[in-house]
């Protein structure tokens, strides 16, 4: 067991002990995060949606639950849960699509578990929750028709994304409807940029759970990434102030 | 009683998995090896279950006459015969090779060609979205690059290819990227751990 092994062992013990203690921690007032535009409209479009009778439309990329990728996958689906509940009472259930069969199985699983959970059970179908290809593009060009096709006015797509996420926004982009996007890669993340009024870069993918107020959990794993953010920008600042002195 | 369970056998399996990973040469390490080799087989099982999901889905739209079914009949019938084929011959027959090399790496590479225009044209709506001073940096510095990049029958453009393009590259961009992934990182560990506590249980457990 080498000293790089123990460091980091060190460090998700730490970062478990402080997810727990905030997750458990019993305040009198939550906290508060700053405004992230996309999110503060997904709310506003999700009941839109839900009174105009259209559907919402989750796109949760293409990463194998194998792969780097697959938290990007998991919070997706962690959004794609508390959507499902909000949208119960709508007249169309919200689709999803994605370019990994393990992860459309977790789809279909999360949408059961939500309608069974509001008491809406009957509401699930399992088509609702599809692979619609297996290749980057083949993915893409499969969840296109579900975009434009199925009265959707909500687009999200949130995951593990390349290149392909460009022609999702812009057939979102060409059908009028609300676009909330965001990738754990840099490829697609500058095309995100390029495409969308309100992006959301790096670790803002991670914080949908809190914004879209999933449960305590969600807020306490949004504190600890900040926690840890400070003390990775202190070690980095440090070691360059240490480096420029002549000491590292 | 079932939901419970699942949820202790997926938190004691990660534990194992996350604590094999720190902990080389260890027997948490080996049965580490072993859950994983589980986990790629029940991946390829569940690639089986994806392509019948894909298949339900088509004949549910040809079937109840939706917009474009006829799209979807095309599909089934290339599935069908590419799968039972691939199935009698195996996928390094010739015929199955030529399918991929002839049908899907062309529309995909044609796929590819579409998104460079819808990219241009992304760019220059985001000029009439958007037009704050990151917006301006975001452009002018995909413009530097490219002409830094460009193949030109003159070669390189002086100073913007020896100077300028390599000093954006290699400072101010993987100095971003870096602090993207970063973030990327962390937002990576926590949702981990969140699954790993079984706080968050993508797996259907209510």
């Amino acid at each position: 067991m080498n000293w790089v092994s123990i460091t980091g062992l060190i460090f998700v013990l730490l970062s478990t002990g402080i997810l727990v203690s905030l997750s458990l921690w019993k305040r009198k007032k939550p906290p508060t995060f700053r405004d992230i535009p996309a999110y503060t409209l997904l709310d506003k479009e999700i009941g839109l949606a839900i009174e105009d009778g259209s559907r919402v439309h989750s796109s949760l990329g293409r990463s194998s639950l194998l792969e780097h990728g697959s938290a990007a996958s998991f919070a997706a689906l962690g959004l794609l849960r508390r959507i499902s509940e909000l949208t119960s009472v709508s007249d169309q259930p919200p689709i999803a699509t994605s370019g990994d069969a393990a992860l459309a199985v977790l789809t279909q699983d999360v949408f059961q578990s939500a309608y069974q959970t509001s008491g809406a059970g009957e509401q699930y179908h399992p088509s609702t929750g599809r692979v619609t290809g297996l290749t980057p593009f083949s993915y893409a060009a499969g969840s296109l028709p579900a975009m434009r096709d199925e009265n959707v006015s909500v687009n999200i797509l949130l995951g593990s994304f390349g290149v392909e996420a460009g022609l999702l926004t812009d057939t979102a982009e060409r059908e009028n409807s609300f676009i909330l996007a965001a990738a754990d890669g840099l490829p697609a993340q500058a095309i995100l940029y390029a495409s969308l009024q309100d992006p959301l870069i790096g670790e803002e993918l991670y914080a949908a759970g809190a914004y879209v107020q999933a449960g305590q959990p969600h807020t306490a794993s949004l504190q600890v990434q900040d926690i840890l953010r400070w003390v990775f920008v202190v070690l980095i600042m440090g070691g360059a102030v240490l480096r420029l002195i002549g000491l590292l | 009683m079932r939901k419970p369970l699942a949820t202790a056998i997926a938190i004691a399996i990660g534990s194992i998995v996350l604590l094999g990973y720190f902990l080389p040469g260890t027997l948490l390490f080996k049965i580490r090896l072993e859950l994983v080799h589980w986990a790629v087989i029940l991946t390829g099982v569940a690639v089986l279950v994806g392509v019948f999901n894909l298949f339900s889905v088509h004949v549910e739209k040809i079937r109840n006459r939706q917009k474009g079914s006829v799209y979807s009949l095309f599909l089934i019938a290339s599935l069908l015969f590419s799968f039972l084929f691939g199935l009698a011959f195996g996928p390094d027959h010739v015929t199955i090779r030529l399918l991929f090399e002839a049908v899907v790496i062309p529309v995909e590479a044609s796929l590819m060609a579409i998104l460079a225009v819808t990219l241009i044209y992304a760019c220059i709506r985001l000029l009439r979205k958007r037009l704050d001073l990151m917006a301006v940096i975001f452009l002018a510095t995909a413009f530097l690059v490219l002409l830094g990049t460009a193949p030109f029958p003159f070669g390189e453009i002086p100073i913007l290819g020896s100077l300028i393009r390599p000093m954006i590259v290699n400072v101010p961009a993987v100095a971003g990227a870096r602090g993207i992934i970063l973030g990327v990182a962390l937002g990576t560990l926590t949702t981990g751990l969140r699954i790993l506590l079984g706080t968050d249980r993508p797996y259907g457990s209510n």
